[in-house]
């Protein structure tokens, strides 16, 4: 194959996989602190992708500058998914802390058909595709037959960068500090002064900011989005984190990768069968768990009887 | 009052409410009333009818639920539940011969008569061996899929095709033990989901079942003459139909009775077991492994065989049925009927199944007001519509058990 597609290939992998990472990021952030699954995770992704849509758009019939109308943008969707996750987790999840898992994870799924239904009916026109306005400046970066556009170039760094910041966040500062005090035992936590309720709300405020900016990068990226992108995303961040391991930073991160690895490896190896790359994907995941069953790097736990 | 008639059942072993005169006549009209409601809500067309209904339906709830007298008409129902089960026998064949010329309430019937036979068998994973399935559609869609290959290509009777059905549909579900068994909570659910997406993915983008377009099922012809072609039973004019919903009915009562002998058996009491404290069933040397595989496969066999049938009922099968939102679907049928109550099925299926129909001009807005229900039932009623009963050990007497 030519090196220059293959380049290419690799490269949409790492785009792919970092926004699988980011995701999934969240879905062990809220394990860690909870223990529950919040489902309407992959739909805060296409809540932040429209509302990065919204601010952009609404800035440049303003004025006619992309980097504002892009700042605007990640604003909107850091304020609209970090709200979002907050409304959800204060209203569905906590209140069922103490229910059977099931019941949370339906719960929180409805939640996401209700976010993806109040897009595709509050957007106008919500129900197709929607262009994603360009920001980020235009410039190609040729070597041989590899070509790369610089914006993707630029979002790959972003995104690798918020990933760095966010692990600082966890194991670097107070918030962080508290967010791992009371994944690793609440009671303690409470009694060591932590305020439980701020610190899971703080949690799912930074995990849903994290998926939001997830969806304007791949609004970026694809310049196009879409009311439903959301629930495959969010089985992808899901399988990605367990695959990983729940409850982990780390864990997840490599999931993530791992699962846009064996997407583009089946795209690179088998170009006439490409639509078989979610199909072994998944069956890579199902024969991960079986051989790992806690993860690949496993949430440290002992089990009292 | 009666959480003391409770203890004291558990504690000496007598049943836990007489019978009494009152107590049979509310077990012969609740399951009366809940089918009347049903046929109303099948024969209504007006949007504030079905508005009411709804109202009156969640008012029921409501009332059975909080005041003293409702709580008395559910604990007769319970305690006196051969007399129950046979007034909702024949209440259902009833509104059956009601309907019985009308092509579209018959279908209804028939496809939540098939949900709650698959239900059944998810209620035996789940509620029984706490197994969390997210993969429902896929397996009732295998079913659906080998009808379409053993019934179209071959000449197998066709109430072997049914049981084959259920058979392949385990035999899949063999494949998933292993990751299955070895995992737990949150994992086993990925575990499905991610089966679910992989066998949906493989069936539209395979020619070898037709790709995204499905196959086409011959009609169910169990003694020779095709369901299809049935248009006068007994000198009536009957819809082609009216077969379909018995025979649904018919799985649906073989499913019941077979799930609830599971319950009361030692089989269903392990799976309990198994499922509330594994350590400790395993301590009592139940094997958690051996209890948790029969619950999954059994239930397979269930969800396969109800999906065969559905599928000869509706001549097709594509891999739409297979998808994780359909899985929601069963799934919120039996968590909203009440994990382990069979008969909630069968509730929660009208409402989920039949309630959109008649919903048809708010049709934008109805997966919205789908979502809004599930999770306002959750939230307020976790247990379901209709909770599964507490298991009362103990000496029973007479037909109370």
């Amino acid at each position: 194959m030519d090196m220059g597609i293959l380049a290419q290939h690799l490269f949409n992998g790492l785009m792919l996989g970092m926004v699988y990472a980011m995701i999934a990021v969240g879905f062990s952030l809220f394990f860690g602190v909870l223990d529950v699954i919040k489902f309407s995770h992959g739909d805060v992704v296409s809540v932040g992708a429209f509302a990065a849509l919204g601010g952009a758009s609404a800035i440049g019939l303003l004025v006619d500058m992309p980097g504002l109308s892009l700042l605007f943008g990640l604003l909107a969707a850091i304020a609209v998914g970090g709200l979002a996750g907050v409304v959800i987790g204060g209203t569905l999840v906590l209140p069922l802390r103490n229910a059977p898992p099931v019941n949370v994870l339906l719960v929180t799924l409805m939640a996401g058909t209700i976010l993806r239904e109040a897009i595709r009916l509050g957007v106008p026109n919500g129900g197709n595709p929607k262009p994603f306005p360009v920001l980020l400046p235009q410039w190609q970066i040729t070597a041989g037959s590899f070509s790369i556009g610089f914006d993707s170039v630029l979002i790959l760094i972003a995104g690798i960068g918020i990933i760095l910041a966010t692990h600082l966040l966890i194991t670097r500062t107070r918030i962080g500090l508290a967010i791992r005090a009371v994944a690793q035992d609440v009671d303690v936590a409470r009694l060591a002064g932590i305020d439980f309720r701020r610190t899971v709300l703080g949690t799912f405020a930074l995990g849903s900011a994290l998926a939001s900016v997830a969806g304007l990068m791949l609004g970026l990226y694809y310049r196009e989005v879409n009311f439903s992108m959301g629930l495959v995303l969010g089985v992808i961040g899901f399988a990605a984190a367990v695959v990983g391991g729940l409850g982990s930073l780390l864990g997840p991160i490599l999931g993530g990768f791992l699962f846009a690895f064996v997407q583009t490896l089946v795209t690179i190896v088998l170009p006439t069968a490409s639509a078989y790359k979610d199909v072994v994907a998944f069956g890579v995941v199902i024969a991960l768990i079986g051989l790992f069953p806690t993860g690949l790097i496993a949430e440290r736990s002992s089990e009292r009887v | 009052m009666r959480s003391t008639n409770l203890d004291a059942a558990i504690a000496t072993g007598a049943p836990p409410q007489a019978r009494s005169l009152p107590g049979t006549a509310a077990a012969i009209l609740v399951p009366l009333a809940a089918f009347g409601a049903l046929a109303g809500l099948l024969q209504v067309h007006e949007q504030w009818e079905t508005g009411l209904l709804v109202l009156a339906f969640l008012a029921a709830l409501v009332l059975l639920d909080r005041s003293r007298a409702g709580r008395s008409l559910a604990e007769a129902c319970r305690t006196q539940s051969g007399i129950a089960s046979t007034s909702a026998v024949l209440a259902a064949l009833a509104l059956l011969w009601t309907f019985r010329e009308d092509h579209y309430s018959l279908l209804m019937v028939a496809t939540v008569a098939l949900y709650a036979v698959a239900g059944v068998g998810l209620n035996i994973q789940m509620a029984f061996g706490g197994i969390a399935n997210f993969a429902a559609a896929a397996f009732f869609s295998i079913g659906a899929y080998t009808a379409a290959v053993l019934a179209g290509h071959t000449g197998l009777p066709h109430l072997l095709v049914l049981a084959a059905g259920g058979v392949v549909s385990a035999l899949i579900g063999v494949v998933m033990l292993l990751p299955v068994l070895r995992t737990r909570g949150h994992y086993v659910a990925l575990v499905t989901i991610a089966f679910g997406v992989l066998l949906r993915t493989l069936l539209e983008v395979n020619d070898t079942f037709g790709g995204p377009q499905g196959m086409k099922i011959p009609g169910f012809a169990p003694f020779g003459s095709d369901f299809g072609d049935v248009a006068t039973i007994a000198g009536f004019d009957v819809s082609f139909y009216l077969p379909y919903a018995l025979a649904a009915a018919a799985l649906f009562a073989l499913a019941f009775l077979a799930g609830r002998m599971l319950e009361r058996s030692w089989v269903g009491i392990a799976m309990d077991a198994v499922r509330t404290d594994e350590i400790a069933a395993s301590a009592f040397g139940l094997s958690p492994a051996r209890w948790k595989a029969t619950a999954f496969l059994t239930g397979n066999v269930l969800i396969g065989v109800a999906g065969a049938l559905y599928g000869m009922m509706n001549g097709f099968v594509n891999p739409n049925g297979a998808g994780f939102g359909e899985s929601l679907i069963m799934l919120s049928i039996i968590v909203l009927g009440g994990l382990g109550n069979f008969w909630g099925a069968i509730v929660a299926g009208a409402v989920i199944i039949i309630l959109p129909e008649k919903l048809q001009s708010i049709q934008e807005y109805r997966l919205l007001i789908f979502a809004v229900v599930v999770i306002a039932i959750l939230r307020f009623r976790p247990g379901g519509i209709l909770p599964r009963p507490l298991r009362t050990l103990g000496r029973q007497q007479g037909g109370a058990s």
